[in-house]
C-alpha cells in the first residue's frame, strides 16, 4: 500500500508546493489538502482538497477512515490580519492544532507526523546566546506567534508522548524568502523604505523556499527521525545588510516612536508585535544537529538565499553597475589628482 | 546531490574563498553579477574594476603605496608619487572600495555578528590614535598567545568604561604575529544599548555566557573574558588596581571542558583615564545602569569629561596556564576550580603590583 498523507494548511506557497510535490511521487498513494482557503494555483488532479477549517468535524472523520499514515501541519500562521484578527489567529493556530492531534490520537495506521514551527520559538532578547540549539531552555515568547508556535510545539510533544508508536519531527524553520514566499518579512522588504530600530543591528538568518521545500518533502517521504531540528541557511546577514542588498533607504526609528510606525507597517505587512524585538535583537539557530542527524543541509547560504529573493522580487535603488562606475570615476579622479601633486609639487 | 561542495570558485574582496553556492558557471550570485558589471569597461585608463577572478588577494588595488612601482599611464607616462602621496592615494583607493562595498551589502560577517571588514577599516582606525598617541600603550609577552588555535585570555578590568578590553583587542591585532582577532565576553547591558549593541556584536564580542565561549573556543578563536565585571569597571579611585572577586570562575570552567589555555593579561593604566570619585547610586537604578560614575570631570564638565585622561598604559601577557592535562574530568571537581580560578587571579594582581612599579607616575 502506498503513502497516505494528510498536508493541512495546504494551499499557502509552501503547502502548495508541498502538495505538488508529494503528487509526483509514485509512493505516495493519496493526499489530502486541509486548507479552507483556495491555492493560488489549483492543486493538482490527484490531490483531495479538503476545503475546512481544522477545526472541522469533517477533518475527523478523514483523518480517521481516510487510513493517513503520515500528517504533515503546515496550518500555524503568522499573520493576524489574514487570520480575522489576532484572536481568530490564535483560535486557529493552537485550537486547531489541538483538533487535529485530538484525531490523529485515534487514526491506527498514523506512523509519522511533521510540524512546521519556527525559530520564533527562542523569542529575541539580548540576553539569549548568539547561537540557539533546540535543546537549550530559552525565555518563552509572550505574545503573538511565537507564543503560539510554543504552545502549538507543547501539544506535539504531550502527543508524542502518548502515540510512541508514531515518528514526530519538529522542525523550526527561519525565516523564509525566496521569489514567490509571501510572508511579513517578504513584504516588510519590498517596503519602499524599511523602517528599522534607531541603534540596533540585528543578526538575521535566512531559509530558502526550495530549501525549505526539501525538508519538508524529506521529513515526510524520507526515513523517519523523530526530534526536534533547526533548519536555517549557513551564515547570517544583519538586517542593515540585508536592506542595502535589497537596495532601500533605511528608515531608523528612535525607541519612543516605534510602536506607533509598527502600528503603521503593520497594517500593510500584517505582522505580530514581536517581530518588533526581532528587528531589534534578531536570532539566530544553531542547524548542526540538523546536519548531523536530518542529513540535512540546505543548498542556499543566508546571504545567498537573501540575494536571490532581493533580486527576483526587489528593484534596486542603486544598482551594482552605478556603484562600479562611481567606484572607478573616484579612483581615476583620485589617481590624477596624485599623478598632478606628483607634477606640481616639486616646481 | 552535495550542493556544499559547489562553493563559487571567485575569491572575497579580502582574498577568502567564496562560500556561497555556484551556480551552473560555478560562480554564485554576486560574483556572476560583479563579473558582468565589470566586462563592459575594458577601455577603462587604468586596471579595470574588480573582477574577482582576476584579483590579487594581497594586492586589493594595483597602485602600491611605493613610488615608482606604479602602473605606467599609459597618456601621461610613468608618475612617481612621492611617499606621502602615495599612501594618501593608496588610504584613499581602500576607502573608495570599502564604500563601495558598504553600499551594495557585499561583505560576510560569522554567526556571531563579526564584521572583520568593518573592524579593520573603521573601528581599529578609530581606536588606534588612543593606543598609540593617547595611552602610549607598551604591550609585553605577545609570544604567550598561540598564533593559532582556541585560548581563554582573561584580564583584569578597570577604568569605568571597558576602554582596557578594546586595548587589549588592538595589541593583539595589531602587534600579535598572527593579528589574532580577540573575541569578548561582554554583558547583555553592551547588547541592549543602542548604537553600542550592533558595535559590540560587529567588533566580534558576544554574551558572556558558558554557550558561547564553549563555541567559540571549539571554533579555535581567541576568547576575552573579564571575570571581574562591573565590580572591577566601576569601583572607586582609591581601590584601584586590587582586583575584586573573578565572578564564579565560570572561565575556568569552559577552559577546562575545551582544553583551552588560559593566558592572563595584566593591564596597568586603565585605573587613571576616568578616575572615579564617587558612584550615584539611586541615579544608575533609575537609568537602568549598573553604576553612575563622578569624575573630576564628569558630570561637571558635561561631554568634555568623557574625554579620558592620557594615563601611560602598561599591558603583560603571562605564561599561559594549561587545562588539556587535567582532563575534562577536573570540570567536575570544586577544589580544581578554585584553585585555578585563584592562580589566575594572583598571577594577573602581581604582573599588575610589578608592572605599576616600573610604570612610575601614572602619566609620565
Amino acid at each position: 500500500m502506498g503513502r497516505r498523507i494528510l498536508v493541512t494548511g495546504a494551499a499557502r506557497s509552501t503547502g502548495r508546493r508541498l502538495v505538488g510535490a508529494l503528487a509526483e511521487e509514485p509512493e505516495v498513494e493519496r493526499v489530502v489538502a486541509v486548507d479552507d482557503l483556495e491555492p493560488a494555483e489549483p492543486f493538482p488532479a490527484r490531490v483531495e482538497h479538503l476545503a475546512v477549517d481544522l477545526r472541522s468535524p469533517a477533518l475527523v472523520r478523514t483523518v480517521q477512515s481516510a487510513g493517513i499514515d503520515t500528517c504533515v501541519h503546515l496550518g500555524v500562521t503568522a499573520e493576524p490580519r489574514a487570520a480575522g484578527g489576532r484572536a481568530s489567529m490564535k483560535e486557529r493556530n493552537v485550537l486547531g492544532t489541538m483538533q487535529l492531534l485530538a484525531a490523529a490520537y485515534h487514526a491506527p495506521d498514523l506512523r509519522r507526523l511533521v510540524l512546521k514551527s519556527t525559530t520564533a520559538v527562542y523569542g529575541s532578547s539580548a540576553a539569549g546566546p548568539a547561537l540557539w540549539t533546540e535543546s537549550m531552555p530559552h525565555e518563552t515568547p509572550r505574545h503573538g506567534f511565537g507564543k503560539d508556535a510554543i504552545e502549538v510545539e507543547d501539544y506535539v510533544r504531550s502527543f508524542d508522548r502518548r502515540r510512541p508508536d508514531v515518528a514526530v519531527t519538529v522542525l523550526r524553520l527561519a525565516n523564509q524568502v525566496g521569489p514567490t514566499v509571501d510572508n511579513p518579512l517578504t513584504r516588510y522588504f519590498e517596503l519602499p523604505v524599511c523602517p528599522t530600530m534607531l541603534g540596533f543591528d540585528p543578526r538575521l538568518q535566512f531559509l530558502h523556499e526550495e530549501d525549505t521545500a526539501e525538508v519538508l518533502l524529506r521529513a515526510t517521504l524520507g526515513p523517519t527521525h523523530d526530534g526536534t531540528f533547526n533548519v536555517a541557511g549557513d551564515g547570517v546577514v544583519l538586517l542593515s545588510q540585508a536592506i542595502r542588498i535589497a537596495g532601500k533607504p533605511p528608515l531608523p526609528i528612535p525607541e519612543p516612536l516605534v510602536n506607533r510606525v509598527a502600528e503603521l507597517v503593520g497594517r500593510t505587512v500584517d505582522f505580530s508585535p514581536e517581530q518588533i524585538r526581532f528587528l531589534q535583537y534578531g536570532r539566530v539557530a544553531d542547524t548542526s544537529a540538523a546536519a548531523g542527524q536530518l542529513g540535512f543541509t540546505p543548498k542556499w547560504s543566508s546571504l545567498h538565499a537573501f540575494e536571490d529573493f532581493a533580486n527576483t522580487r526587489l528593484r534596486r535603488l542603486v544598482t551594482e553597475e552605478q556603484v562600479a562606475r562611481l567606484e572607478q570615476d573616484a579612483l581615476g579622479w583620485l589617481r590624477r589628482a596624485a599623478g598632478w601633486v606628483a607634477r606640481e609639487l616639486p616646481r | 546531490m552535495s550542493p556544499a561542495s559547489r562553493r563559487c570558485r571567485a575569491r572575497t574582496r579580502k582574498g577568502e574563498r567564496c562560500r556561497n553556492p555556484a551556480g551552473p558557471d560555478g560562480l554564485c550570485a554576486v560574483h556572476r553579477r560583479q563579473s558582468k558589471a565589470a566586462t563592459p569597461e575594458p577601455q577603462a585608463p587604468l586596471p579595470g574594476p574588480p573582477t574577482p577572478d582576476a584579483r590579487e588577494p594581497q594586492a586589493p588595488f594595483p597602485a602600491p603605496p611605493t613610488p615608482g612601482a606604479r602602473e605606467p599611464h599609459p597618456n601621461r607616462g610613468p608618475e612617481p608619487t612621492p611617499e606621502p602621496f602615495a599612501s594618501l592615494l593608496h588610504w584613499a583607493e581602500e576607502a573608495v572600495e570599502f564604500l563601495g562595498r558598504r553600499v551594495l551589502g557585499e561583505y560576510e560577517i560569522d554567526e556571531f555578528g563579526h564584521d572583520p571588514d568593518l573592524v579593520e577599516h573603521v573601528l581599529a582606525p578609530l581606536l588606534r590614535p588612543l593606543y598609540r598617541h593617547w595611552w602610549r600603550v607598551e604591550t609585553r609577552g605577545l609570544e604567550h598567545v598561540p598564533d593559532s588555535g582556541p585560548a581563554l585570555v582573561v584580564g583584569n578590568h578597570a577604568g569605568t568604561l571597558p576602554f582596557d578590553a578594546l586595548m587589549v583587542a588592538l595589541a593583539l591585532l595589531d602587534e600579535h604575529p598572527a593579528h589574532r582577532a580577540l573575541r569578548m565576553l561582554a554583558a547583555d547591558l553592551a547588547f541592549d544599548l543602542p548604537v553600542i549593541a550592533p558595535l559590540a556584536r560587529k567588533s566580534g564580542n558576544t554574551l558572556a555566557c558558558a554557550e558561547d565561549a564553549t563555541r567559540l573556543l571549539e571554533a579555535g578563536e581567541l576568547v576575552g573574558v573579564w571575570p571581574e565585571g562591573y565590580k572591577g569597571l566601576g569601583k572607586p579611585y582609591r581601590e584601584r588596581y586590587q582586583l575584586q572577586r573573578f565572578g564564579r570562575g565560570g572561565f575556568v570552567e569552559v577552559a577546562l571542558r575545551t582544553g583551552a589555555p588560559i593566558v592572563p593579561v595584566a593591564v596597568v593604566g586603565s585605573e587613571e583615564i576616568y578616575p572615579m570619585l564617587a558612584n550615584l547610586r539611586r541615579l544608575a537604578r533609575l537609568l537602568g545602569l549598573p553604576y553612575f560614575p563622578v569624575t573630576p570631570t564628569f558630570p561637571a564638565l558635561g561631554p568634555l569629561g568623557a574625554i579620558p585622561l592620557p594615563s601611560k598604559w602598561l599591558i603583560e601577557f603571562c605564561p599561559p596556564i594549561e587545562t588539556a592535562g587535567l582532563g575534562p574530568d577536573a570540570v567536575l571537581d570544586p577544589m580544581v576550580l578554585f584553585d585555578l580560578t585563584d592562580q589566575v587571579r594572583d598571577t594577573i594582581q602581581q604582573t599588575v603590583h610589578r608592572n605599576l612599579l616600573e610604570r612610575g607616575g601614572a602619566f609620565s
